[in-house]
């Protein structure tokens, strides 16, 4: 296409103000980032990468500083609400797009949006003010009976059922990204071709068949890409966390142990951090959160990239 | 055209605005303790005098460093700032109210001011050397009460606060043991417990658990009916906070200005004084006389008029001996 087309003034102006508006994306993740790393530096200098990634310690009294304990509880906050979320997500998303009647799909749909309009804040008193009570005072300590007489599941549940404590904290999380895991997996089974549906009830197929051998492998890269999605959101989560964690900085083994992310070092200390390198060991904890999310989205991305490939093919 | 003309009129009116009612604002910002109290008198100083105080309650940390950028007439902490950092960022330091920190528990069949505490025995429970309720520290201290073998739950604040500035303040006091092992500031590493987030959370997490014990600040111990305990304090009595005895902490407390104030009211010696309270305290910029009057203005119309209205707050006001001390320290440093 080798014509040269007179452009109109008014498209030019209206391409530009769209690019600059695109630009400031990136210029507000680069300065974002920029900051992060300057504010830092001072705790980069003071305890390297490695010893501030690896050491347990948090003590603002004698101004030693670890990441450790925060990434440990971030990741396995993730991870367990990744677990509670992930079959609740799937099965909501199987119903509407397989097997509920037309009738239902609207007002479940809406449902799960108003879910995930739900501002954290809330989901962080209801879970002090309602979640905690019950899972302290019921839940927990019937599964510390429950498994009492297990080898090494017992070792999960030891410890005072208090509510403020892992096990909460990932309930609420979990509640808080199943909306976004079951709408991606919903729009990941929307992609299988009807036909190849329709083929398959056409052999026989029941709808668990096609289920679990036409649908779910055609979007698994989809589903998975929902997943890391989700990862991330947990990951960042802070204020539904904040409330029920306890911001304590250990290593623990017990889901009935307080314990802290990232996210709730951040809105717990940062108002109160009155000496410098505190300051910037925390700026150094939001740059670790910072990378962390970024390397799980990219992941994510590609993931939903390919699967959207195979589809256009 | 005609209507960017009006967008510019309309602009230019509000900034006059602004322009003309900047000499009338104050801007602070800082510790979110006395937030309720500032707020207040705010309001009513702005009714009687047209001045409007803009407070922020961003937390001490913010407030000092705040102050020290220049960015606001005035700071505010919960903890007063050394001698030393106050000549360092040029500025100047005084308190304007009191509060306390009070310790309460959740024991079956305990009332409020039944359980007697010392400061070796707090210093351990909070240290989880005391494990148990019926422990021989405590029940010496409480022979009339019956305590059973049950675990101590330890509750603190999980977010970085002035009240726990207060309370490790008062354990590094008097126990060498916490001193080397945790010591004292906003956030410090607990051997035990958990945490809770706020005031709110720490009196909702003691009311609710059994056996436990936590701290807070006084007024919410007021508001949520808790069963506090009482202190031995540095005399030796065992007191009842209220505000009779931290205004006798704040009395026989020793605020010299040639410190700036620099203070911890952390067992004050009287007789009467309850052992935890604390002031909190505005800074201002040396450089800055004019902003400083203005300021200093306000705080000398809210020591004069602003005793209820801080009571009826659950704070306690500044006794007179100090808020003369005080205005002697501003008319030294010329404001």
């Amino acid at each position: 296409m080798a014509v040269t087309v007179k452009r109109n003034p008014g498209d030019i102006i209206f391409s530009s103000i769209t690019a600059v508006a695109a630009c400031t994306v990136i210029v507000f993740i680069i300065g974002i980032l920029f900051v992060l790393i300057r504010e830092s530096s001072l705790a980069i200098e003071n305890f390297g990468v490695i010893q501030f990634l690896t050491s347990t310690d948090w003590d603002p009294v004698k101004e030693s500083f670890g990441a450790l304990t925060s990434i440990y509880g971030t990741v396995v906050t993730t991870v367990l609400s990744l677990v509670m979320a992930i079959p609740v997500a799937l099965g909501i998303a199987v119903f509407l797009t397989e097997v509920s009647p037309n009738f239902l799909k609207g007002p479940i749909g809406i449902a799960i949006e108003l879910l995930a309009a739900i501002p954290s804040i809330i989901y962080g008193m209801w879970g002090l003010f309602t979640l905690s009570p019950i899972m302290g005072n019921t839940i927990e300590p019937f599964l510390k009976r429950a498994t009492a007489d297990i080898p090494l599941v017992s070792v999960l549940f030891q410890g005072t059922p208090m509510g403020i404590d892992i096990l909460t904290a990932s309930i609420i999380l979990s509640i808080m990204i199943i909306p976004f895991t079951a709408s991606i997996a919903r729009d990941a089974f929307n992609l299988t071709p009807d036909v190849v549906k329709e083929s398959a009830y056409a052999l026989g197929a029941t709808k668990w068949e096609v289920v679990k051998n036409i649908v779910i492998p055609y979007s698994k890269l989809g589903v998975f890409g929902g997943m890391l999605f989700s990862l991330g959101r947990a990951l960042g989560e802070t204020m539904a966390v904040a409330f029920v964690l306890g911001n304590n900085h250990r290593i623990f083994t017990s889901l009935f142990d307080s314990a802290t992310t990232i996210t709730v070092t951040l809105a717990n200390e940062f108002t109160e951090a009155d000496k410098d390198v505190y300051l910037s060991s925390l700026f150094y904890l939001a740059l670790v959160l910072f990378v962390m999310s970024f390397v799980f989205l990219a992941i994510a991305k590609f993931f939903l990239l390919r699967a959207e490939r195979r589809h256009a093919r | 055209m005609k209507t960017i003309f009006k967008v510019a009129v309309v602009l230019a009116c509000m900034l006059s605005f602004t322009w003309a009612e900047a000499a009338d604002k104050l801007n602070g910002a800082g510790a979110s303790f006395p937030y309720p109290v500032y707020s207040a008198w705010a309001f009513d100083y702005n009714k009687a005098t047209g001045v409007q105080i803009n407070y922020q309650s961003i937390g001490s940390g913010g407030g000092i460093r705040q102050i020290t950028e220049r960015t606001v007439d005035f700071g505010a902490s919960d903890a007063p700032l050394m001698p030393e950092q106050i000549a360092k960022a040029k500025l100047l330091q005084f308190p304007a109210v009191i509060g306390g920190v009070v310790t309460v528990v959740n024991i079956a069949g305990v009332k409020p001011g039944e359980m007697r505490l010392d400061a070796e025995a707090t210093a351990k429970i909070f240290l989880g050397e005391i494990k148990y309720w019926d422990d021989k520290k405590i029940q010496s201290l409480n022979p009339k009460v019956k305590l059973s073998h049950d675990e101590i739950t330890v509750v603190h604040r999980s977010d970085g606060s002035g009240t726990t500035a207060l309370f490790t303040e008062y354990l590094n006091g008097v126990s060498p043991d916490w001193k080397t092992k945790v010591g004292a500031g906003t956030s410090v590493k607990w051997p035990v417990g958990i945490g809770s987030k706020g005031n709110e959370g720490v009196a909702n997490y003691v009311q609710r658990t059994k056996n436990s014990i936590g701290y807070l600040e006084f007024a919410y111990a007021e508001q949520n009916k808790l069963t506090y305990t009482l202190l031995k304090n540095a005399a030796g009595t065992f007191v009842v906070p209220s505000f009779e005895t931290f205004e006798d902490a704040a009395d026989t407390g020793m605020f010299d200005p040639k410190n700036h104030f620099h203070l911890w009211l952390v067992n004050a010696p009287g007789k009467n004084s309850w052992p935890i309270a604390g002031a909190t305290f505005i800074l201002l910029a040396q450089e800055k006389t004019d902003a400083n009057r203005k300021v200093v203005k306000f705080y000398d119309w809210a020591f004069r008029n602003g005793d209820p209205k801080a009571k009826e707050l659950v704070y306690v006001p500044l006794p007179k001996s100090l808020k003369d001390k005080i205005r002697a320290y501003w008319k030294a440093n010329g404001i």
